[in-house]
């Protein structure tokens, strides 16, 4: 006997994950999932957004992380509310870990929810955890070739940041080729080259950042 | 190792099904998955046969389609094979392409007693 299933496999991940939205859409909150390898400077970007745009923006950090909470000790450092997420050895972050979590936030108070997914190319692409958009960051200490072998992660990205510009000099980084590859993996992604070092780039991010805020927040009244 | 996470969703959507269609041993499983997602074929079959043991899906045979990633033209309706990750039209270089397979995870369909 054979039975017809066509049954998407990530279907109750999806359905938790448009429920997390609805409610943090309610709430008038933006969301983003922030993506990327592990080192590639996920968290220091996140470090310079809070101190960029703590004076306008009341924001909150979720921090997915395999077993450890020192990248959420270093978010609490700069005086914004942090959850911790910790996967065990999981991969990436689902929809049920972040809808879990949100209840301990105060949402009533937020305008926009950073979830720094795992560390990881891979796993995180495949996963919708409520957000509004998903930002994958590439550092060019990796190397230009990442987008041709991953390139989901780059398809599914608002936007890209290119961080790590402080060391072009110092590597043999294609930037043409990286940005030929990224635009034709995704040509509507917005592309910020971006040093947490320097801080070159990091104005057109907090500008990129605020107009999806104001974007979503027109949306919901 | 996301397919053991995958592999779960399987199980959940086999084992449903089965118990619905009153199916007392699954033996087969047809899956479609796109060429644009991640998942290894070979890590997905070991984490379901690790995960399905002691239910009626141990043993079933698990066939795998990969779907090829197609693109769909907005501005032209051009229909292409999508290469190398180039999502530009082929026929008018139009960006505004919309993926039209190749994005699935699927079950098709099971078989079972």
């Amino acid at each position: 006997m054979q039975i017809q299933v066509m049954t998407n496999i990530l279907e109750k991940n999806d359905q938790i994950a448009a429920q997390v939205h609805e409610r943090l859409s309610a709430a008038g909150i933006f969301v983003v999932n922030l993506m990327g390898s592990p080192g590639c400077g996920k968290t220091s970007l996140l470090e310079q957004t809070i101190v960029g745009l703590k004076n306008e923006i009341s924001m909150a950090v979720i921090e997915g992380d395999l077993f450890t909470a020192k990248d959420a000790e270093r978010i609490e450092k700069h005086g914004v509310p942090v959850v911790q997420i910790n996967t065990n050895g999981g991969c990436h972050l689902d929809a049920n870990m972040v809808d879990k979590v949100i209840d301990s936030l105060d949402l009533g108070a937020l305008d926009l929810i950073v979830i720094e997914n795992v560390g990881n190319l891979v796993c995180p692409a495949e996963f919708n955890i409520g957000e509004d958009v998903k930002v994958t960051v590439l550092s060019i200490t990796e190397g230009e070739d990442k987008p041709l072998k991953y390139p989901l992660i780059f398809k599914q990205a608002s936007a890209v940041i290119l961080n790590k510009v402080d060391l072009l000099p110092y590597t043999n980084f294609d930037m043409q080729a990286a940005i030929t590859d990224i635009t034709n993996i995704n040509p509507a992604a917005v592309l910020v080259q971006a040093s947490c070092q320097s801080g070159v780039g990091l104005t057109q991010w907090y500008d990129w950042l605020k107009e999806q805020i104001s974007i979503k927040q027109a949306r919901s009244m | 190792m996301h397919e053991m996470a995958i592999a779960q969703g399987i199980l959940d959507i086999v084992l449903k099904t089965a118990a619905e269609n009153e199916v007392g041993k699954v033996t087969g499983i047809k899956l479609l998955i796109g060429q644009m997602t991640q998942v290894e074929p070979e890590c997905l079959t070991f984490g379901f046969s690790a995960l399905s043991m002691g239910s009626i899906a141990e043993g079933a045979h698990v066939e795998i389609r990969i779907v090829p990633l197609v693109g769909q033209c907005n501005s032209c309706n051009q229909k292409f094979s999508v290469q190398s990750y180039c999502f530009l039209c082929p026929n008018c270089n139009s960006a505004s392409v919309t993926v039209i397979s190749g994005r699935e995870l699927a079950v098709e369909y099971l078989e079972g007693d």
